[in-house]
């Protein structure tokens, strides 16, 4: 890695002791002598394990659900059910006010994902909760299910979750999260060429080596201490206590060390229903997911469809720019809402265009729902925005690179969700590029900069 | 369910435990005999996060039944640092800031030092060779091949 | 049939920060009766080093080596509040929080120290190895030691300091979108250079050379680590990764790492980093939140990269050799 001192030396105050200093990782000692202590190496004596009944079926209805031989086999404990759960419809983000509640813990009449969780059974060994959870007959009435976010949307689509009354979130602004700057039909009508391009991903898993998971040890005192490898301690602490409408101050979590999050972790899945089974049996309880639940049932990050409507001058200028983005939320919110509206806000990308036009939605659909990754709400916006860029500069015949400076941002230029550009760095960021890729680009882009005079 | 006894040397020492028929020597170690240094990534062979060294031999200990391994000296990371001076590979990992979240360290160093123990100077391919059944989500594996590889040198000048 | 060559760039900013939801963290910082400096926080540490960065910035702030500074996180008993470790949030809030509490430790400990050296607070200065001496003249000292045993077994002082970083919630305007959804911008641009075969359509990544500019790098080696790191998952998403191969069919999700691709240790492009530094308005040191951004822009970079090569576009993610394939079937088609 090389650092570059010399761009930005006169906004910039260097010589400090601790900082900007190669320090050696104070936790790294740990890392390599196995010493780290991450949630799964607490071990309690009496520890139950933890296993999930999972839909088979993409979307079905519950017509009965039969736990007796479940119960009867050697080693279990306990079985769990919807009706063990004291609040068991919730959404994450009610603690921001994003609801309504539209998930169960477990499921309750109804399934709307292959892999959703329908029966808690805990057992003194993984091998015995495993084996009981094979004996728990579910009775299921096979609906249609939807997978594409266009099917989804039209009208007489199967109704992926009721708690929403239709495919989509609802907005206070509408179907969609709105961004309005400009007039892009007048800009469309100005540009030289117009260019409309559709782009697409599939959901991704953040795959961190550590699965998801938690263990739960009962205090003694009514109190239940949840060693988790959660991203956000608080936000699980006060979701947990919504869920089992329990008082915050008897929950107790613990964590901070994880093996690895990207934005996996930041759902509240496994911490509630293990505290309840600690509290129902008195057993400290152990929930971890297998590496195929981290896989298929952890939240990926949504599938996305971006659509770019583009009008470009011949002489490089983007004077309209038109986005609408499908985040495919899967059959649950999680954090999906939020993506799809940080999206609006991050189109059009690091470049100043006068008239802007945003649309962005939040669909569902009878998948695994889709939660928070690395670069949430603008990863796959930038795969689209960044391809549209090289299309539009062969369409015009620039050089990509060249085509870049002429739209990039600088200081004091309004972006599209009204914020005025403040630090910004792309022009030196492309200039470095430029030299260090040896791509070379006219000297008048080599001499621009992101700081404006009087900005 | 019926318990079978089972005796071995961990890290130089003699260790006896009885387990369940069918519990791997991953969950044994971590759960019965508390030496937590092997991670358990997916328990079924795919991760390399749970590697030990068995007779010498790099093995997937959430693969291997603790019962089979009846007399073995077993090695993990936990016992890699003697007298409290960390291995070369150890001290390799430090310096080359090789670890980020550090759960796939640990198999990531015994997956190493068998390489450096039958290959002291490995090339760059030797070392791409050893670790790629091994996972690691966070560092990209630049650092930890460089790690593996400032570890040979340093080993073969103090050898010299 | 031939191997193919072709390079793409792209750039791109990313946001700091989640203010549409409200985005606070706290910190306490207080000092032990010897002079070390605790940390407490309830921040989650992913592996990214939130704990040794924490630890550098209370240091700085306070002006003591970063080896007297311990960091106490993520026990809910003791950790006061913070809203969780996402949106590249991590080190911008929880840094502002302890900056703000390691200041407010500070000033009481130049105050104890004041009254041993009989001389007035605002006279003093710390050298950044444990010692507190009065400006311009040096030899005047008092060791940071000396000054916690005062404060706690004489003077009865405590040496400890409370810190909080919330932006107030940024709610969008319904109509035009008018947000403020997140504090400073991280910057990138990626040059990538790849390999396409059109026989098989594998693509290979040969170089990706990655300018970032993260405000400030507060500590050189971890930025690397992270940078290094990302760029590798960056491509990783362009060319291998899905939970839904044929998304929108369900069918053929992997399951294990077998069928979960990603580059292996054999599989890696020469990388190469530059960073750059225009420190913040609002960060701490001028940081920016590095950690998400740098896996962006390898994807559309790859993705132009192979168009560069062999003509096709693949406007679908993962970029997988089956799509260049039927893309270079059809274009062959007419
Ligand atoms: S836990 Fe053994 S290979 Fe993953
Ligand atoms: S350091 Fe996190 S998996 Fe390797």
């Amino acid at each position: 890695m090389e650092l570059r001192k010399d761009y930005f030396a006169d906004v910039r105050k260097d010589g400090l002791h601790e900082i900007g200093q190669p320090r050696p990782r104070l936790d790294s000692p740990g890392h390599v002598t196995g010493k780290t202590a991450y949630f799964a190496d607490r071990n309690f004596p009496g520890m139950l394990h933890l296993k999930m009944v999972r839909s088979p079926h993409h979307h079905a209805r519950i017509r009965s659900i039969d736990t007796s031989e479940a119960e009867k086999h050697p080693g279990v404990v306990r079985v769990l059910t919807a009706r063990d759960v004291p609040h068991n419809v919730y959404t994450i983000l009610i603690l921001i006010q994003i609801g309504p509640e539209d998930e169960t813990v477990l499921a309750d009449g109804k399934v709307r994902w292959k892999g959703e969780a329908v029966v808690a059974v805990l057992a003194e060994t993984e091998r015995a909760a495993q084996e009981a959870a094979a004996k728990v007959k579910v009775d299921y009435e096979v609906l249609p299910a939807v997978f594409d976010m266009e099917e989804a949307v039209k009208p007489g689509a199967p109704l992926v979750n009721e708690y929403h009354g239709q495919n989509y979130y609802l907005y206070d602004s509408g179907e969609c999260r709105k961004v309005r700057f400009g007039d892009v039909e007048a800009g469309f009508a100005q540009a030289d060429h117009i260019l409309e391009q559709s782009y697409q991903s599939s959901p991704i898993e953040h795959a961190p080596t550590e699965t998801t998971g938690c263990v739960v040890a009962p205090e003694g005192n009514d109190r239940f201490t949840c060693y988790t490898n959660t991203q956000a301690m608080f936000f699980t602490l006060d979701n947990t206590s919504i869920i089992l409408q329990m008082p915050g101050s008897k929950l107790h979590f613990v964590g901070g060390t994880v093996g690895g999050g990207f934005g996996g972790k930041v759902d509240v899945i496994v911490e509630p229903i293990a505290i309840l089974g600690a509290k129902l049996t008195g057993r400290p309880v152990s929930f971890v997911y297998s590496r195929e639940e981290e896989m298929q049932i952890s939240s990926p990050r949504a599938a996305e469809k971006v659509v770019i409507k583009d009008g470009v001058m011949r002489d490089g200028r983007i004077v309209a720019r038109k986005v609408t983005g499908y985040t495919d939320a899967g059959a649950y919110s999680r954090h999906s809402p939020y993506g799809a509206q940080k999206g609006a806000a991050h189109y059009p990308g690091p470049y100043t265009i006068p008239n802007v036009w945003i649309d962005t939605y939040c669909v569902y659909t009878n998948r695994t729902p889709s939660s928070a990754m690395r670069g949430f709400g603008v990863t796959i916006g930038d795969f689209a925005l960044e391809v549209q860029m090289d299309k539009l500069a062969r369409l015009i015949g620039m050089d990509p690179l060249e085509f870049r400076f002429v739209n990039a941002y600088r200081d004091g230029d309004m972006k599209a969700h009204r914020q005025p550009t403040e630090g910004a760095a792309l022009i030196e960021c492309m200039q470095e590029a430029s030299r260090a890729a040896n791509w070379p680009v006219a000297e008048k882009y080599m001499a621009m900069s992101s700081y404006r005079k009087g900005a | 369910m019926a318990k079978v006894p089972v005796e071995f040397t961990l890290n130089g020492l003699e260790t006896a435990e009885f387990v369940e028929s069918g519990t791997t020597l991953l969950n044994a170690l971590r759960d019965k005999i508390g030496d937590t240094s092997p991670k358990g990534g997916c328990h079924q062979g795919t991760c390399g996060a749970c590697s030990v060294i068995i007779d010498g031999e790099l093995r997937l200990s959430c693969l291997t039944l603790a019962e089979t391994c009846g007399g073995a000296d077993i090695k993990t990371t936990a016992g890699l640092a003697e007298g409290g001076v960390l291995h070369p590979l150890q001290r390799a990992f430090l310096d080359a800031f090789a670890t980020q979240c550090g759960f796939c360290t640990p198999g990531m160093i015994m997956a190493a030092k068998v390489l450096l123990d039958r290959t002291p100077n490995p090339s760059r391919e030797d070392v791409v060779e050893a670790l790629s059944g091994n996972i690691c989500r966070c560092t990209g594996y630049e650092p930890i091949i460089q790690a593996v590889l400032t570890a040979a040198r340093a080993n073969s000048q103090n050898a010299a | 049939m031939a191997i193919r060559r072709g390079r793409g760039v792209a750039a791109i900013n990313y946001p700091t920060g989640m203010n549409l939801g409200g985005d606070p963290t706290q910190a306490l910082v207080h000092s032990t009766p010897t002079g070390n400096f605790m940390v407490t926080l309830s921040s989650v540490d992913l592996g990214q080093g939130m704990k040794q960065i924490m630890a550098q910035i209370c240091a700085e702030t306070i002006g003591v080596p970063t080896d007297r500074v311990i960091i106490d996180t993520a026990d809910t008993d003791t950790g006061p509040h913070c809203m969780g470790t996402f949106a590249s949030r991590g080190t911008h809030r929880a840094g502002n929080a302890v900056i703000q509490a390691a200041k407010e430790a500070r000033q009481v400990m130049l105050e104890v120290a004041a009254e041993e050296l009989e001389v007035n607070a605002s006279d003093l200065e710390t050298d950044g190895q444990g010692n507190i001496q009065v400006k311009g003249a040096p030899q005047k000292s008092i060791s940071i030691f000396d000054v916690a045993l005062s404060a706690h077994f004489k003077r009865g002082r405590s040496i400890s300091g409370r810190g909080m970083f919330l932006i107030p919630r940024s709610y969008p305007e319904k109509e035009t979108g008018a947000m403020k959804p997140s504090t400073c911008y991280a910057h990138a641009c990626t040059v990538a250079e790849v390999e396409v075969d059109d026989e098989t359509g594998e693509v290979t990544v040969l170089t990706v050379k990655n300018v970032f500019e993260i405000g400030r790098a507060l500590n050189p080696k971890m930025v690397e680590q992270q940078l290094v790191g990302g760029s590798w998952m960056g491509i990783s998403h362009a060319l291998y990764e899905t939970t839904e191969p044929y998304y929108p069919n369900r069918d053929h999700g992997g399951t294990d790492f077998n069928q979960y691709l990603m580059p292996g240790p054999g599989d890696l492009a020469q990388t190469e980093i530059i960073v750059l530094e225009r420190p913040s308005a609002d960060g701490p040191f001028g940081a920016k939140g590095p950690g998400e951004m740098c896996a962006n822009p390898q994807i559309p970079a790859v993705a132009n990269a192979v168009f560069d090569a062999v003509g096709v576009r693949i406007d679908t993610l993962p970029i997988t050799p089956e799509r260049i394939l039927r893309a270079l079937k059809a274009q062959a088609a007419g």
